[in-house]
This record gives C-alpha cells, sequence and structure tokens, in this order.
C-alpha cells in the first residue's frame, strides 16, 4: 500500500508527476525538473517531505542513549534548539542511516529519518533505546515542508507572521544556521534553518491537518512547488550525500566523504562503530570519496566505473547533470592517488572527467 | 494525453517516423516519450552515411533523469543529423515533432515503413501502458 501526504491533491492540482519512493506516493516533478532546480538556485521553492519519519525521543538518559547511537558527538548540542547531522552506524562502521538530530530539551531530542530506512531505524533506535528507558515517539501526526532559496526565509516569515503572529515570525527570522525553534503553544509548529540544497531556507514541521493549508499560504506568497528530481540535482549539487545511493550499511562515513561528521573526540566516548572506524582511520588504503566534473558531453550516472592511467580504481556513487554548472557532475569512491583527471566509463566510451573535492555550488554559484 | 499527429507514422519504441517528399524519413521520439524522460540534457546521434538495420540501436537521448536508446524505426542510410541538439537539447521536448527531431534516413527497405503504427496504433498502444 502506497502512502500518500496530506499534499497529495495539492500535487495533482500543480500538474505533478508522481512515483513511488520510499513507500510513498511523491512528486517527481510538476513539469519541468531544470526549471524547478533553478527556481530554488534563483528564488524560492518548496518540497514536500512529509514522507521522512520525525521521531521524538524522550527520557532523562536521552543524550546518553544518543551518544552511543550517533557517530557525531550530541555533546555539540548544548544550545536549545541546535541541529547536528550525523551517521548512525552499525558495529561495523557501516551507514544504518544519515540523519539530523534537534535538541529541544534535556529531556527530549527530535531526529529525522529517511523515509526508506524508516523500519530499520525505529528497530535500531528502540533496541538501544529500551534499556535506557528512553521513549521512541514516532510522529506519524506530523508533516514536513522544506522551504529553500535565497528568497526562501523572507517568503515563509511573512507568511508565518499572517498566520501565526509576529512573536513566532520574529523567532524564526532570528535563526541562525543549523538552529530550530519549536512553538508548542497552539499545536505543533516546528521551525529549523536546515535543508538538503545548499541554500538558505527552513524546514517546518506541523500538524498534518495544517500542513496544506501552509502549502498554499507559501505558494500565494511566491515559493513554487519542486519535486523529487530537483532535490536529487540540488543535493548533488551542493555536495550532499544520499542514504542508499553515496552510502549504506556496508561503507563507511570515511569511505563516504563524512569523516567530518565523526567526533572522535573524547576518546572515551565508545559509539557504536566505532572500533571499525579506527581500524580504519589509519588504513592508507582505503577508498576515498570525490566529486567529478565530466569534461566531455554526456552523462554520469550512478556505478559507472572510474579509470586512472587505465586500471579500474572505483565507481561513481550518484550522477547527474548538474542545471547550475551545464555540465554533468558525480560522486565517486575511489583507491589510489588522485591525479587531476580521471576518466569515467559511460556507456561504453570512456569520458573525462576532472576530480574535484565537493561542493559543486555555494549559494547558487559554481564553486569547483 | 499527449498530442499524436495523424499525418505520422510510429514505432513501438516511441519514435516517429515522417515520410518525405523524396521518399526519406525524419525520425524523433514522441511527445508520450520526452514527457516520460523529462528535461533532455545531452544527445548522442549517429554519423551520417551509417548504414544500419531496423530496430538497432542508433542514438541515445539522455534526460536530467535517465538515458534512453532510440532505435532505428527502418532499416536506412542516415543522410542528416539535427546538428542543432547538441547545444539544445531541449528542443526535444519543446518541439518533439518539429524542432526536436533527431535523424534523416534514406530507406533500404520501404516494406518495412507497412510495419508501422498508424497515429490510432500508437495511441492504443500507450493507453494500454
Amino acid at each position: 500500500m502506497v502512502k500518500k501526504t496530506p499534499l497529495y491533491d495539492a500535487h495533482l492540482e500543480h500538474g505533478a508527476k508522481m512515483v513511488e519512493f520510499g513507500g510513498w506516493s511523491m512528486p517527481i516533478n510538476y513539469g519541468s525538473q531544470l526549471e524547478e532546480h533553478h527556481q530554488v538556485r534563483r528564488d524560492v521553492g518548496m518540497f514536500d517531505v512529509s514522507h521522512m519519519t520525525i521521531v521524538d525521543l524522550h527520557g532523562d538518559q536521552v543524550r546518553a542513549l544518543l551518544r552511543q547511537l550517533m557517530a557525531n558527538n550530541v555533546d555539540r548540542l548544548k544550545q536549545t534548539g541546535k541541529a547536528l547531522y550525523s551517521c548512525m552506524l552499525n558495529e561495523s562502521a557501516g551507514v544504518i542511516d544519515d540523519l539530523i538530530i534537534y535538541f529541544l530539551d534535556e529531556k527530549y531530542f527530535r531526529v529525522i529519518l529517511n523515509a526508506a530506512n524508516r523500519d530499520n531505524d525505529i528497530a535500531w533506535i528502540e533496541t538501544h533505546a529500551q534499556p535506557k528507558s528512553v521513549e521512541v515517539r514516532v510522529r506519524d501526526d506530523l508533516s514536513m515542508i522544506a522551504v529553500q532559496g535565497p528568497n526562501a526565509r523572507s517568503t515563509v516569515d511573512k507568511v508565518l507572521e499572517a498566520e501565526y503572529g509576529s512573536t513566532v515570525s520574529r523567532a524564526a527570522e532570528a535563526l541562525n544556521p543549523f538552529f530550530s525553534v519549536h512553538n508548542n503553544n497552539n499545536g505543533e509548529l516546528f521551525i529549523a534553518r536546515t535543508g538538503y540544497t545548499g541554500e538558505d531556507g527552513y524546514e517546518v514541521i506541523l500538524p498534518a491537518a495544517r500542513c496544506a493549508d501552509l502549502w498554499q499560504s507559501l505558494y500565494n506568497a511566491g515559493a513554487r512547488p519542486i519535486g523529487l528530481g530537483a532535490r536529487d540535482t540540488l543535493r548533488l549539487e551542493a555536495g550532499m550525500n544520499l542514504h542508499g545511493t553515496d552510502m549504506d550499511e556496508s561503507t563507511s562515513p570515511l569511505e563516504s566523504g563524512l569523516g567530518w561528521t565523526i567526533a572522535w573526540e573524547p576518546v572515551e566516548r565508545e559509539f557504536i562503530g566505532r572500533p571499525a572506524l579506527e581500524a580504519q582511520r589509519h588504513d592508507a588504503n582505503r577508498a576515498k570519496w570525490v566529486g567529478l566534473v565530466l569534461q566531455d558531453r554526456g552523462v554520469l550516472r550512478s556505478h559507472q566505473q572510474v579509470l586512472i592511467d587505465g586500471h579500474v580504481v572505483g565507481e561513481t556513487t550518484s550522477g547527474s547533470f548538474s542545471p547550475t554548472l551545464g555540465q554533468s557532475i558525480a560522486f565517486a569512491r575511489i583507491k589510489g592517488e588522485l591525479p587531476e583527471l580521471c576518466q569515467v566509463t559511460v556507456r561504453g566510451r570512456q569520458l573525462s572527467a576532472r576530480i574535484v573535492k565537493p561542493p559543486f555550488v555555494r549559494h547558487g554559484k559554481p564553486c569547483t | 494525453m499527449s498530442d499524436i499527429p495523424a499525418d505520422l507514422k510510429y514505432s513501438k519504441s516511441h519514435e516517429w517516423i515522417e515520410v518525405m517528399g523524396n521518399g526519406d524519413v525524419t525520425v524523433g521520439i514522441t511527445a508520450h516519450a520526452q514527457d516520460l524522460l523529462g528535461d533532455m540534457v545531452y544527445v548522442e546521434l549517429p554519423e551520417v552515411g551509417r548504414e544500419i538495420s531496423a530496430e538497432e540501436e542508433i542514438a541515445v537521448v539522455e534526460s536530467v533523469k535517465a538515458a534512453a536508446d532510440i532505435y532505428a524505426p527502418i532499416s536506412g542510410v542516415v543522410t542528416e543529423i539535427n546538428e542543432t541538439l547538441a547545444d539544445q537539447p531541449e528542443s526535444i521536448n519543446n518541439d518533439p515533432f518539429g524542432d526536436g527531431w533527431l535523424f534523416r534516413l534514406k530507406p533500404t527497405d520501404a516494406d518495412e515503413l507497412e510495419k508501422l503504427l498508424d497515429a490510432d496504433e500508437y495511441r492504443a498502444l500507450i493507453e494500454a501502458e
């Protein structure tokens, strides 16, 4: 049974082409994926991300639980509302999922999981939460809209002021990047300055019953609906990983460009996967994760062979056409020395690609 | 439902075929096919002079989403390719039956044209999909 978000009818009204994604019927585009991509880079777009799983963790030992479950260290979360990106690892340091943790209060943290990993993640979290008496509450009563782009925040602030009053809109306006504000007076309204596009913006969580009204108000204020297709090219340009594609339970964060998310200090913190990660950390032969910019015409896709000096050194993990660069880009996991150029086997032909460090685009501008 | 011009012929793999005055044919992909593929970003066309058989892979169109093989709807020799597509692959989306044409062939077996679908048959095919 494919699930529908509260915005399903709104998507159809906007002419969406719907696809199944992670058990949900979601919009892939509303016409032109390229135009949607540019809309976010140049102005403001909105995404239905209600398929993502919102989980609230309550209890005296919730911080201790997250210290054990996450490769990043939740002790970096000291201020109310602060967000942290982390991988959740298995014992062999494979990535079960990547997620954002929000610190709401000392007994209440919120995590947002990928839709495709929902059941697996919840089972894993519950197994470890039980001994610590942490309650795992899946918030299927809530929905989420991401609003992204250079004009995203001003658009949302305006709508919030009109619909929720100036106290709420000013609190949103005052947010620093990677902070959130939780309004829980008159029904839930959670606003976070986070996203998955490389642009400024918010992710807004609210009761499912109110979601369609906010979507319409945002539309009236100038935000345009953006499908999963553009969401993928936006995150690719922004150098952001997609779980299940760029990393999974068989690859570690160190092999997936996510070494920066591992908190090695303090050494006493024994998070799950740490021994396996430590062993890999000092392995000079471990794979590296890089960005590729295609120099020839063509389009890079996932699972294409990467060659250096005629030898296969790895493969691409994600690839597409970058609408901002007008060239194809990819992520690749490769071994050995990194020269300036490599070859990628694209549909039987060897095309030349430049090896770069992601991101490819920052705040709407090419940066490689 | 996508536009399906009545004066064209069609293949089961979603190419359209127009027979021109001199007997040569122009080939492109249908409005329905480009709609499924989404925004085009790259097109690989055959060399002029290449001789091909019906149902052989002859070109590739790539959208942001995916790559799709284009098959020769009939046997023939490539007489012309749409070179403007190198810089404007979006013509396939904007005008699939016009500016978005892919290549032209001189048929080597005109009988093969009889096996292609007419507009009604093609409409029935995509409605059944």
